[in-house]
């Protein structure tokens, strides 16, 4: 089915069961322990040994040797892979610095080997075993001094953009804001580690992992280990969270399956902790400058937005200045995305890739301006609001953008207007208290994706799609749909997700999981509900489906009397979106206290107001926003990869070091949902969230600790150590 | 068990706890190759016998395996997760004679005798525990890989209030201590939520601990 045109009036419209709060299908299997993640599948492969991944010492050079012998001998060792006897793995579309790369080191703690055994314990004490030496090259670690001769990221409008005169505006306007913002690099730290069970059966692998994007992944594999992709099954219901850390094949799919060939025996890798910082990949560090000229009553006549990051490919990088084209308004434009080659480990997306740090320097330069102009933070954020269009792009239309609303009701709902302007003036006992402010934009894209569905002879609806649930709760928004869709109840719908012997999906990426999936899902049900029509004679497009029977005029049918039948369709995305800006928008509000006397920070209050269309399970909606609200608290106050400038790693790297929110950091949050409906996005008129709550609160907190201390400091993250000599005096 | 110091562990203490840790996890596979005797000799296994959701196990167990992997690997009780191995997240929490602890900080062999109650057995998809059902209710989770632990945790903390041990935020030692909100996040620190759903958590124990 093509979408290739604005929703009318549909089904949906007066949904029983979509846009309901549901509690998760499958809550219960989670919340008692059952529901069986990558390494915990005992069942699926018997004998299966443990393997050890053993991670390059440097960052960049080359194996000398690897002395395998002692660990070769050490008890209950079957198989060793190491790079100085296997050849490098292949590369593929989804990766850059190999993952398995023979004896050139491109980042510290590569994968340069696999210790087999027959147990956990026993592969990692033989991994300990194995003495390498290197010859240490010479690597680029450090972006400060990297990135003044970095080029442009590419000469696409994303990263180089000039509209008006930027120059001559900004020199002359009568306001202006011009600061620097650091960001530094972060991890995604899903609590589960990467983890994968291999099997091989003759030329068949099975990968039974955690993974988010299920055919990216079996094409990914093809290409590295050189295979037919359709030798090659991939498998993963369950993942204990992403946030972009697993779109990819990482090595411990690699490492387990080259292990397994070796060992000829099933092989299960969970990647240890303190190997997955480097392993794997991380949010890049961003350097960026916010230029902003307004006039005296707010309107913004030029804005500027450069950025620098690096990473190893010398490409993509983390482009901060995504959504300044989107969010204001303002004639004279100036948007440079350059990005430096590194020799750290590999950066890719983590949740909202560019828009985390890019929120974090605009929206507090938007703070900064405000209160140059002397003007409320939130007037001026709607005093810009883009009216409409987006600006710079007059043949784009805008989908259904309520940002304003977001804003004012946001301010209602958190008592804005009790917040004390001047900074550092409000005072209650030992704790100095601000509020602050953020808008928050990020796209909406939508990917074509395909299920299926089976209707058994006995009225059950069984949905399979190779979609993923990274927690976000796809299980559940895919059986409302269907249950929606075919007029049954919840409960006669059961969903399979994440096995690549389904349809090919969307996947969970860029937020766009959600609409994508639920839209592959509406597509399938349609198919099937003409097979029925079909077979009982009547026209199913014209036919309302509720309480398990199809009315069309007077006449009525049993959809059980169709019997058993299958129906596999996929959504595809018409042209006609092209037109369209589709974006979600958020009001985000914080509260800080903080400590006069230490400078401790604690946020005490949290408010998103979300714009997102039909919001598919309001529920689980809510907690994808608290999430977001949450990682981006880390992002303000915490989270920071230290970089060893010498060595050219990550030094911090373990749940430890890598310090993420705690429940002891986190207040109450509030999450509210504009009652909207995009009819651009999907039949659904739904729109993602799970980027959308990051995109603008790390902001909001940093303006709050403005508002309570009077200090401000640009370089993330905001520990105590940056202000705690500038705090104003206690007496 | 020492439970009063695994609840006084704050977020930062655990820094300390983490790197100690980590430095016994390497000891120990030094001591255990010192005692090799090469190649693929059989290595002696230690008996072990514990109590596990009240059936009791006898096993033969490779002395370095963890409390954790002994449940994860050798009883395939996977409801307790492994998110670090070293202490630092709480993913692997389960009761030890009542008392919650990190499971993968422990060995199986200091458990002997010891009543273990994980995960699963506090309640079944069929018959939940009320906690369990108070996460489902406030979806206190995104992708659940926390969870089990989180809500052991949850069992536990609100036991620790009733029996009156205090912690880091307690403000009155003497008084009759009250599950709030911030003695109930400060109780839960060392268990970590990537996917952010703590908000919602303490929604969860606060309805739980009103009874
Ligand atoms: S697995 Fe035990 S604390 Fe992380
Ligand atoms: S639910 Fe995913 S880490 Fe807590």
């Amino acid at each position: 089915m093509e979408f290739n045109a604005p929703a009318g009036e549909n089904l949906f419209d007066r949904a029983k069961i979509v846009g309901k709060s549901t509690p998760r299908i499958d809550g219960p299997l989670k919340v008692s322990g059952r529901a069986p993640y990558a390494a915990e599948r005992h069942d699926v492969a018997a004998n299966q040994a443990y393997g050890w991944i053993v991670g390059a010492g440097i960052a960049k050079g080359r194996i000398r040797a690897m002395d395998l012998d002692e660990a070769r001998r050490a008890p209950g060792v079957i198989a060793i892979v190491a790079a100085t006897e296997h050849e490098p793995v292949a590369s593929s579309d989804f990766n850059y610095a190999p993952l398995f790369g023979g004896r050139e080191v491109s980042h510290y703690h590569q994968a340069i080997a696999v210790v087999v055994a027959e147990t956990f314990e026993q592969a990692r004490a033989a991994a300990g075993l194995i003495r390498t030496s290197y010859t240490n090259g010479e690597g680029t670690f450090d972006l400060k001094k990297a990135a003044p001769g970095a080029p442009l990221a590419s000469d696409r409008p994303s990263d180089s953009a000039k509209i008006g005169d930027f120059d001559a505006a900004f020199a002359a306007a009568p306001v202006k804001v011009d600061e620097r913002y650091t960001t530094p690099d972060e991890a995604h730290a899903m609590m589960e580690p990467f983890a994968t069970i291999a099997a091989w059966d003759g030329p068949k692998l099975t990968v039974w992992t955690s993974n988010q994007m299920i055919e990216w992944s079996r094409q990914a594999l093809a290409s590295i280990l050189k295979m037919d992709a359709d030798n090659i099954r991939v498998d993963s219901p369950y993942i204990g969270g992403g946030f972009g850390g697993k779109l990819f094949v990482r090595s411990d799919a690699v490492m387990a399956a080259l292990g397994a060939k070796a060992a000829k025996r099933p092989v299960k890798i969970a990647m240890q902790r303190p190997l997955m910082f480097n392993n794997a990949t991380h949010r890049h560090a961003t350097m960026q400058r916010l230029r902003i000229g307004a006039e005296r009553d707010g309107r913004i006549v030029a804005i500027g937005h450069e950025n620098w990051s690096g990473n190893i490919t010398g490409e993509a990088g983390e482009n901060a200045t995504l959504q300044t084209p989107k969010l204001y308004s303002g004639a004279n434009r100036l948007i440079a995305n350059h990005i430096a080659q590194l020799d750290l480990p590999e950066g890719n997306a983590m949740r909202a890739p560019g828009e985390l740090p890019g929120h974090l320097a605009l929206e507090v330069a938007m703070d900064e301006l405000a209160e140059k102009l002397g003007m409320d933070p939130v007037e001026l954020r709607i005093v810009n609001d883009t009216q409409g269009m987006v600006p710079g792009e007059p043949d784009t239309k805008l989908s259904d953008r309520n940002l304003t609303r977001c804003l004012r009701e946001g301010a209602d709902m958190f008592g804005w207007s009790k917040r004390e302007a001047r900074p550092g003036r409000s005072r209650k006992g030992r704790w100095l208290t601000g509020m602050g402010v953020a808008a928050g934009y990020r796209a909406a894209p939508t990917m074509k994706s395909g299920a299926r569905v089976r209707m058994t002879d006995r009225g059950q609806l069984v949905v399979e799609t190779d979609m993923t649930d990274i927690g976000t709760g796809t299980y559940t928004i895919l059986a409302q749909t269907a249950a929606e869709t075919m007029g049954l109840p919840l409960d006669a719908v059961r969903v399979e997700l994440g096995d690549s012997s389904f349809p090919v999906s969307a996947g969970s990426g860029g937020q766009w999981g959600a609409a994508s999936s639920t839209a592959g899902v509406y597509a399938a049900c349609v198919a099937l509900r003409r097979m029925i029509g079909e077979k009982l004679g009547f026209d199913a497009d014209a036919a309302t489906f509720d309480g398990g029977r199809a009315t069309l005029g007077v006449e009525s049918w049993s959809i059980r009397d169709a019997g058993a039948l299958t129906a596999e369709d996929s959504m595809t995305f018409g042209e006609f979106k092209k037109d369209y800006d589709v974006g979600t928008y958020a009001g985000h509000f914080a509260e800080v206290k903080v400590d006069a006397y230490t400078g401790e920070t604690y946020i005490t209050r949290m408010l998103a107001v979300c714009d997102a269309g039909r919001i598919l399970n309001p529920l689980s909606a809510r907690s994808q926003v608290i999430g977001g609200m949450v990682m981006a608290a880390g992002a303000a106050l915490t989270e920071d990869l230290h970089v060893d400038k010498r060595f050219g790693f990550f030094a911090n790297h373990d749940l430890a070091g890598y310090e993420v929110p705690v429940h002891a950091d986190i207040p109450h949050q509030e999450c509210v949902f504009l009652d909207t409906l995009d009819p651009v996005s999907t039949p659904l008129k739904a729109k993602g969230v799970g980027e959308l709550g990051i995109c603008g609160p790390g902001a909001a907190v940093a303006n709050a600790i403005y508002n309570a201390t009077g200090i401000r400091v640009r370089d993330y993250p905001l520990t105590l150590d940056k202000y705690l000599d500038r705090l104003p005096a206690i007496a | 068990m020492a439970e009063d110091g695994f609840m006084k562990v704050s977020r930062r203490g655990v820094l300390a706890g983490g790197v100690a840790s980590a430095a016994v996890g390497q000891a120990s596979i030094l001591r255990a190759q010192d005692s090799s005797t090469g190649g693929a000799a059989k290595q002696a296994k230690v008996p072990v016998r514990l109590t596990v959701n009240g059936t009791p196990q006898e096993l033969e167990l490779d002395s370095r395996t963890t409390l954790l992997d002994t449940l994860r690997e050798h009883l395939k009780l996977t409801g307790s997760k492994k998110g670090c191995d070293h202490g630092q997240c709480g993913a692997c929490t389960v009761m030890v004679n009542g008392t919650r602890i990190n499971s993968c900080l422990s060995l199986a062999v200091q458990h002997q005798g010891d009543e273990i109650t994980t995960i699963e057995g506090l309640g079944s998809p069929e018959d939940l525990h009320p906690m369990q059902a108070a996460f489902v209710e406030h979806d206190g989770y995104q992708c659940g890989y926390c969870t089990p632990g989180q809500i052991c945790s949850a069992v536990a903390v609100l036991e620790e209030i009733r029996n009156g041990i205090p912690s880091h935020v307690t403000e009155d030692l003497t008084g009759r201590m009250r599950a709030t909100e911030m003695e109930m996040r400060e109780r839960m620190s060392g268990n970590i939520c990537r996917c952010g759903a703590y908000s919602n958590i303490a929604e969860a124990m606060a309805q739980v601990a009103k009874g």
